[in-house]
């Protein structure tokens, strides 16, 4: 399994022809205290760059991008009961939701591990 | 010059101890401001359970000074201020000629002078406004090297006496005997105060006006008390919002009268009677309750909170209001927000629908506050 990063701060696992997305703890830890999340409905077509969630804190709300291209095959329904598994377990338990990829070749744009914690050092 | 330019963010008397102590800063009212330190929830808590400081040195602390000065005052404002006692604080709104909301604000009767404490955003503009409506006999004074602090919360009396702040003469009372929307001058060692026991968290508390050059002295002294943390403005937003109080510039502006802002107890009845002050008119034609709009709580049916800019909905999806503001309330666990509704649709308990980015999140109309006041009043006699 390889995870990608976006500057979005978001990560994918890519797993075969399926990604889980989810934002990373950079990101929950911008954000503050997480009390709803609006994941996208299972059948859902994203391209690359849509608004495919909603996170919303106390304060603000934050769209969160699609990472990837493809079909939502399944969305993280504990969220809805407890959305603040995205400030405990950003990059576990607290995904998004997975998508079966429409276009592999998006993922040599996204960046590695090593290059998302360069990125994130220098902002 | 250039400190006045919109494009350069001013720094706050207490900025490098806000960020000694992690304050997270963003522009706001044209300051670097911290907006959390530990969190949004944990500090909104701590405030309703213990005490919180605030450092609001970005609102405007204004004096107004000469003879007459309440009576000019109130050409502008439709609070009674020449019935205000000394060291009495009254919540006032500044009104344009027509009536619009310009500001809100506390003004004090200090025995001297008048004591206004206005919003950041709108202080300059608010301060351009005073001098070309009041008499040139009036004279007034920004106080721009004060900073201010609010104390706010159920544990800011018993830490705040922890201090050992004197009045400034012997047989004067000290900063724990003031009753709700009281204030009086102090010293603490040989560093004057002007403190007041007022807030806009709903809670018991104080705001305490200190030298810029002795705020971190003073705040350090404070927040080294078990009863007390450093808040930032995103939890000043969640409380201010859970006591039901209007935040201006988003709950009201220059466009929304006063009965439409459900501001009705800031127009006193002898101002009413004399009906004299600015846009008196068009004001008092609505009151008390013949505006078109109201400014209303709302319950979200839901965990998704709705923010400002949502749209109030009829039955084919026509705009009939707005979003003002809205959140997640750390204190009920749910959603809340303040609407302009049709006053037809404003009476507790309505149901009414809010479109938020294409999507129908039905809600109620509600009571406010949202969570009770608990503020020190002066028992009835």
């Amino acid at each position: 399994m390889s995870r990608y990063f976006t500057d979005e701060h978001e990560w994918v696992d890519v797993e075969g022809e399926t990604a889980t997305v989810g934002i990373t703890d950079y990101a929950q830890e911008q954000l503050g205290d997480i009390v709803f999340v609006e994941t996208p409905e299972t059948g859902a077509e994203l391209a690359q760059g849509d608004d495919a969630a909603v996170v919303e804190s106390v304060k603000a709300a934050s769209d969160v991008y699609a990472a990837v291209s493809g079909t939502v095959v399944e969305v993280n329904d504990a969220l809805e009961d407890e959305p603040a598994l995205v400030n405990s377990s950003a990059e576990e338990d607290g995904w998004f939701f997975r998508v079966t990829l429409s276009d592999k070749s998006e993922l040599d744009d996204l960046m590695d591990e090593k290059a998302y914690k360069a990125f994130v050092d220098g902002l | 010059m250039s400190d006045d330019k919109t494009d350069t963010l001013k720094k706050l008397p207490l900025d490098s101890w806000h960020r000694s102590l992690g304050g997270r800063m963003v522009p706001f009212a044209g300051y670097e401001m911290p907006v959390q330190y530990e969190g949004v929830m944990a500090e909104h808590l701590w405030t309703r359970d213990n005490a919180g400081l605030f450092d609001v040195s970005h609102m405007g602390q204004v004096q107004l000074e000469g003879e007459g000065a309440a009576d000019a005052l109130e050409a502008i404002v439709p609070g009674n201020i020449s019935a205000l006692g000394v060291g009495k604080i009254r919540y006032t709104l500044l009104l344009a000629q027509d009536g619009g909301i310009l500001d809100d604000l506390m003004v004090t009767n200090t025995g001297r002078n008048l004591y206004l404490v206005v919003n950041g955003a709108t202080k300059h503009d608010d301060i351009a406004y005073f001098k070309a409506q009041l008499p040139s006999a009036i004279t007034l004074n920004h106080l721009e090297d004060q900073a201010l602090l609010a104390l706010q919360g159920p544990k800011a009396g018993e830490a705040l006496a922890k201090l050992k702040i004197s009045p400034m003469q012997p047989d004067w009372p000290v900063p724990t005997d003031l009753y709700f929307m009281e204030a009086g001058p102090f010293m603490w060692g040989d560093i004057p105060l002007g403190i007041s026991r007022s807030g806009y968290t709903g809670e018991d508390g104080f705001e305490i006006s200190v030298p810029a050059e002795h705020s971190e002295k003073l705040a350090a002294a404070l927040c080294a008390l078990e009863e007390v943390k450093p808040i930032g403005l995103g939890a000043r937003d969640s409380l201010r919002l859970e006591a039901g109080l209007p935040l201006y510039g988003h709950d009201m502006d220059a466009d929304v009268l006063p009965v439409e802002a459900n501001l009705n107890f800031a127009l006193s009845k002898a101002r009413r009677e004399e009906g004299n002050f600015a846009g008196a008119e068009r004001v008092l034609a609505q009151y008390p309750d013949k505006s078109d709009k109201k400014r209303v709580g709302l319950f979200v049916n839901g965990r998704q909170p709705i923010r400002e800019g949502a749209n109030v909905v009829d039955s084919d999806g026509n705009s009939i209001g707005a979003v003002t503001s809205g959140g997640f309330s750390p204190t009920l666990q749910k959603p809340i927000a303040m609407a302009y509704v049709p006053t037809a649709l404003a009476e507790t308990g309505t149901e009414i629908t809010v479109e938020q980015r294409g999507k129908p999140i039905s809600c109620t109309v509600a009571d406010m506050p949202f969570v009770p006041h608990n503020y020190h009043r002066k028992p009835k006699l």
